[in-house]
C-alpha cells in the first residue's frame, strides 16, 4: 500500500513542478545551439549546414512556433575528446532550448547523451552512425540526414536488380564502414544477391594496394565501397590505376564521389553511387532551395546544405505543434512525426525511431556532376533495430 | 598465385619507400645517438612541400629536387640550431625535444597550409598503367617510385661502403669516441648525417604524395614502422635497414592482404621475435 501513496506524492510533486516551471514568456527568445565544425577538415560542411539552417529560419521570419529564435554557434572542431565539454557548454552555460549537430560520428554521441539526459530536442544534420536512431534512440533525438545503412542498402538493391550475384565491399575499418557494409549486404540480399567479401583498411590509411591486388581474384561482379573525402579521392584513382575500372565496376555509398569529383577526374567517370540527394533532382522545392542558398551564401548548395535546411524544418514542425515550447518533448515529437518534411531531396517523414524514411537516389558521375538517374530505393526506412522507444 | 606475385610487388614497393625513411633514422640514431621522433613529421613536410611546389609550378617534377635541397638545408639548420646542443643530454631530453618538434611542425602546417586532405596528381608523363599479373595493373608512377627508391638505396650503399666519408660514418656508428680520437671531425659527420637523413625523409614524402595523398599526421604510421626497421636492422646499419625495410614492407602488405585481423600486430610481433632471438638486430655486425 505504501508505494501507492508514494506514487501519489510523486505525481503531486510533478504537478507542482509543472506549475512552478516558469511559463514560457512569449517575449523571451528561443535559444538554439548549433554545434558544428567551423574549423578543420569538415569546416566547409559545418558552414553549409549552418547557413542552410539560418536560411530556413529566415524563411520563417526568424521565428519557430511563434517564438523569436537566437542562434548560438559553437565550433566542435570535429574533436571527439572535446565533445562532452562542448555539449555541456551549450546546455549548461548557454542554456540552449534545442540543439543542432553535428558532422562527425564520434562527436555526435556527446550531443545524443546530453539530449537524452536533459531532455532537450536534438536534430542531427549529418552524422550517420546507426546507434543514434537504433539502440540509443530517444524521444528527443531526431535526424535530418541518413543512417550509414541507408545509401549502401540502395546501392546493393540496384546491383541485385541488375543481375549481379556476388559483390564485395571495401571500406575503412571503423564504425561507419561496418554499418554501410551491413546496408550493402541487406540491399543485395533483398534481390537474391550475396555480399561475399568485406575488405578493410585501417582508418585513415590510404595504402590501398594490398586490397586492390586481391580484387581481381575474388570472383565478384561488382565492388561497392564507403570512403569519404581524401580517402575517396585516392581510392577511386588507385582503383582505376590498378586496371580494375573496366573489369569490375566500382560503385558505392554516395560519399565516394561527393564533393571530390574534380580531383578524381577521369577515374570517377561513370561510377554509380547511391545517396539521398544528387545533382539535377527535378522538383520545385529543390530549384527554389538551390537558388535561395546561392543567393544567401554565393556557394552552391550540396547534400550538407539540404540536411541543415531540413534540420530547421524539423525543429519548426515540432515547435509549431507546441507553440514554441521546446521542453514539451512528447508533443514536439508527435508534431514532427505527423509532418511531411518538404525537402529539396523530395518530401519525407521521420520513422518511429526518428530517422528519415526517404528515397535513396541512384546517381552516376558524369562531367563533374553526380547526375540523378532514378530512385535506388523508395521510401526506405532504417530498420531501427534495438530502438525500444514507445511512440 | 598471380595475386601473391602482385602482393610481393606491393610489399617490395612499400618496403623500398620505408627504406628511404628508415635509413635516415638509423644513421641519425646510430651516429648521433639521437632518437628523432620528428622523423615522421619530416616525411609529412616533404609531402606537403611536393603539394605546394606542384600546385605553384604546375609540374610535379620540380618537387623532387625541391624536397632534396630543402631537406639538406632544413636538416643542416635543425642540426646546428638544436640537435647539436642536445648531443650530450640524456635520451629523455632528446625525446622531449623531438616530440616538441612534432607539435611545432604540425601546428606550422596547420597555420601555413590547412588541416585538409589534399590529393597530388600523378605527373602526366607517368599517368598510365602497366598490366602486371592476373588482371592487376600497376601505375607507371608507382613503378617509377620503385626504381627511384632502388637507385637511391644503391647510391647510399655505395657511398657508405666505398668512400672515405662513408667509412667515417660507419666508424662513428660503431664507436663514436674512437672516431674522435682518430682526428675525424665528428661535428661535420653529424651535420652531414642529419642533413642527409632529413633529405631522404622529405624525398620519401614527396615521392609518396601522389600515391597516398597528403594529410595531417600522415607520417605517424611511417614513423612507427621506421623505428621497427631500425630495431630489426640493427642501429646504424644501412645494409641492415635495407633488408629490414623490405621485410617489414612484405610482412605488413601480406598481413593486410591475407590476415587483415592481425594486420595491426603482424609487424610488431615480428619485431618482438627479433628482439628475443637477436636483440642487437638481425643484420647487426658482430
Amino acid at each position: 500500500m505504501s508505494h501507492v501513496s508514494r506514487r501519489k506524492i510523486l505525481v503531486g510533486a510533478l504537478a507542482a513542478g509543472a506549475l512552478a516551471r516558469p511559463a514560457i514568456a512569449q517575449g523571451a527568445p528561443l535559444k538554439i545551439g548549433l554545434m558544428l565544425p567551423f574549423s578543420g577538415t569538415f569546416a566547409g560542411l559545418g558552414e553549409n549546414i549552418a547557413a542552410a539552417f539560418e536560411l530556413c529560419l529566415a524563411e520563417n521570419g526568424g521565428k519557430f512556433g511563434g517564438r523569436a529564435v537566437t542562434i548560438v554557434r559553437l565550433d566542435d572542431e570535429s574533436d571527439p575528446s572535446k565533445a562532452p565539454a562542448n555539449a555541456n557548454r551549450l546546455v549548461g552555460r548557454d542554456n540552449v532550448d534545442a540543439l543542432v549537430g553535428t558532422v562527425h560520428s564520434g562527436v555526435v554521441m556527446a550531443l545524443v547523451q546530453a539530449a537524452r539526459e536533459k531532455e532537450i530536442p536534438l536534430v542531427i544534420p549529418n552524422a550517420g552512425n546507426v546507434a543514434a536512431t537504433r539502440d540509443l534512440c530517444s524521444p528527443s533525438v531526431f535526424r535530418s540526414s541518413f543512417s550509414n545503412w541507408q545509401p549502401a542498402y540502395g546501392m546493393g538493391k540496384v546491383l541485385a536488380a541488375k543481375g549481379v550475384k556476388k559483390a564485395a565491399w571495401v571500406t575503412w575499418d571503423y564504425a561507419a564502414g561496418k554499418e554501410s557494409a551491413e546496408g550493402f549486404r541487406d540491399g543485395l540480399k533483398s534481390g537474391g544477391a550475396e555480399l561475399t567479401h568485406v575488405l578493410t583498411v585501417p582508418f585513415p590509411e590510404t595504402n590501398f594496394q594490398p586490397i586492390l591486388a586481391q580484387i581481381a581474384g575474388l570472383g565478384v561482379e561488382a565492388v561497392g565501397s564507403f570512403f569519404a573525402g581524401g580517402g575517396a579521392i585516392q581510392f577511386v584513382k588507385d582503383y582505376a590505376a590498378a586496371g580494375l575500372r573496366d573489369k569490375i565496376p566500382l560503385c558505392g555509398s554516395g560519399f565516394l564521389t561527393e564533393g571530390v569529383l574534380k580531383p578524381q577526374g577521369a577515374a570517377a567517370e561513370g561510377i554509380q553511387t547511391a545517396l539521398h540527394y544528387g545533382d539535377g533532382l527535378d522538383n520545385a522545392k529543390n530549384k527554389w532551395f538551390r537558388e535561395a542558398f546561392t543567393k544567401a551564401t554565393t556557394r552552391q548548395a550540396d547534400v550538407y546544405a539540404v540536411q541543415g535546411y531540413d534540420a530547421g524544418q524539423i525543429l519548426a514542425a515540432g515547435l509549431a505543434a507546441t507553440k514554441g515550447d521546446a521542453s514539451a518533448i512528447k508533443a514536439l515529437a508527435a508534431g514532427i512525426l505527423a509532418t511531411k518534411i518538404d525537402s529539396p531531396r523530395g518530401a519525407f517523414t521521420l520513422s518511429a525511431s526518428h530517422n528519415p524514411i526517404q528515397t535513396i537516389w541512384l546517381r552516376e558521375a558524369r562531367n563533374g556532376e553526380n547526375k540523378v538517374i532514378g530512385p535506388a530505393a523508395e521510401a526506405l526506412a532504417d530498420p531501427g533495430t534495438g530502438c525500444k522507444m514507445a511512440v | 598465385m598471380t595475386t601473391f606475385l602482385a602482393q610481393l610487388l606491393n610489399g617490395l614497393q612499400y618496403g623500398l619507400l620505408l627504406f628511404l625513411i628508415g635509413s635516415g633514422l638509423t644513421l641519425i640514431f646510430g651516429v648521433m645517438g639521437v632518437i628523432n621522433l620528428a622523423h615522421g613529421s619530416l616525411f609529412m613536410i616533404g609531402a606537403y612541400l611536393a603539394y605546394v611546389v606542384a600546385g605553384y609550378t604546375g609540374t610535379f617534377w620540380l618537387a623532387l629536387p625541391a624536397a632534396i635541397a630543402g631537406g639538406l638545408l632544413f636538416g643542416t639548420f635543425l642540426e646546428a640550431a638544436l640537435f647539436r646542443r642536445f648531443r650530450d643530454r640524456e635520451h629523455l631530453d632528446q625525446v622531449l625535444l623531438t616530440f616538441a618538434l612534432i607539435l611545432i611542425f604540425e601546428e606550422a602546417r596547420s597555420i601555413l597550409i590547412d588541416n585538409q586532405f589534399h590529393s597530388v596528381a600523378v605527373p602526366a608523363l607517368l599517368d598510365f598503367s602497366v598490366p602486371i599479373v592476373g588482371g592487376f595493373a600497376y601505375s607507371a608512377y608507382r613503378l617509377a617510385v620503385l626504381a627511384v627508391c632502388l637507385a637511391v638505396a644503391a647510391l647510399m650503399l655505395l657511398f657508405v661502403e666505398r668512400t672515405n666519408i662513408g667509412a667515417s660514418i660507419r666508424a662513428a656508428a660503431e664507436n663514436p669516441e674512437m672516431v674522435g680520437l682518430l682526428g675525424v671531425d665528428a661535428r661535420r659527420i653529424h651535420m652531414l648525417v642529419f642533413a642527409a637523413g632529413t633529405a631522404l625523409a622529405m624525398l620519401a614524402g614527396a615521392l609518396a604524395a601522389p600515391l597516398q595523398s597528403v594529410y595531417p599526421g600522415m607520417g605517424d604510421g611511417f614513423l612507427i614502422l621506421s623505428f621497427i626497421v631500425v630495431v630489426i636492422g640493427g642501429l646504424g646499419s644501412i645494409g641492415g635497414a635495407f633488408w629490414a625495410a623490405l621485410l617489414v614492407g612484405m610482412v605488413d602488405t601480406l598481413g593486410k592482404a591475407y590476415v587483415p585481423q592481425l594486420a595491426g600486430i603482424a609487424v610488431c610481433g615480428m619485431m618482438a621475435l627479433v628482439l628475443l632471438v637477436r636483440p642487437a638486430g638481425l643484420f647487426a655486425r658482430g
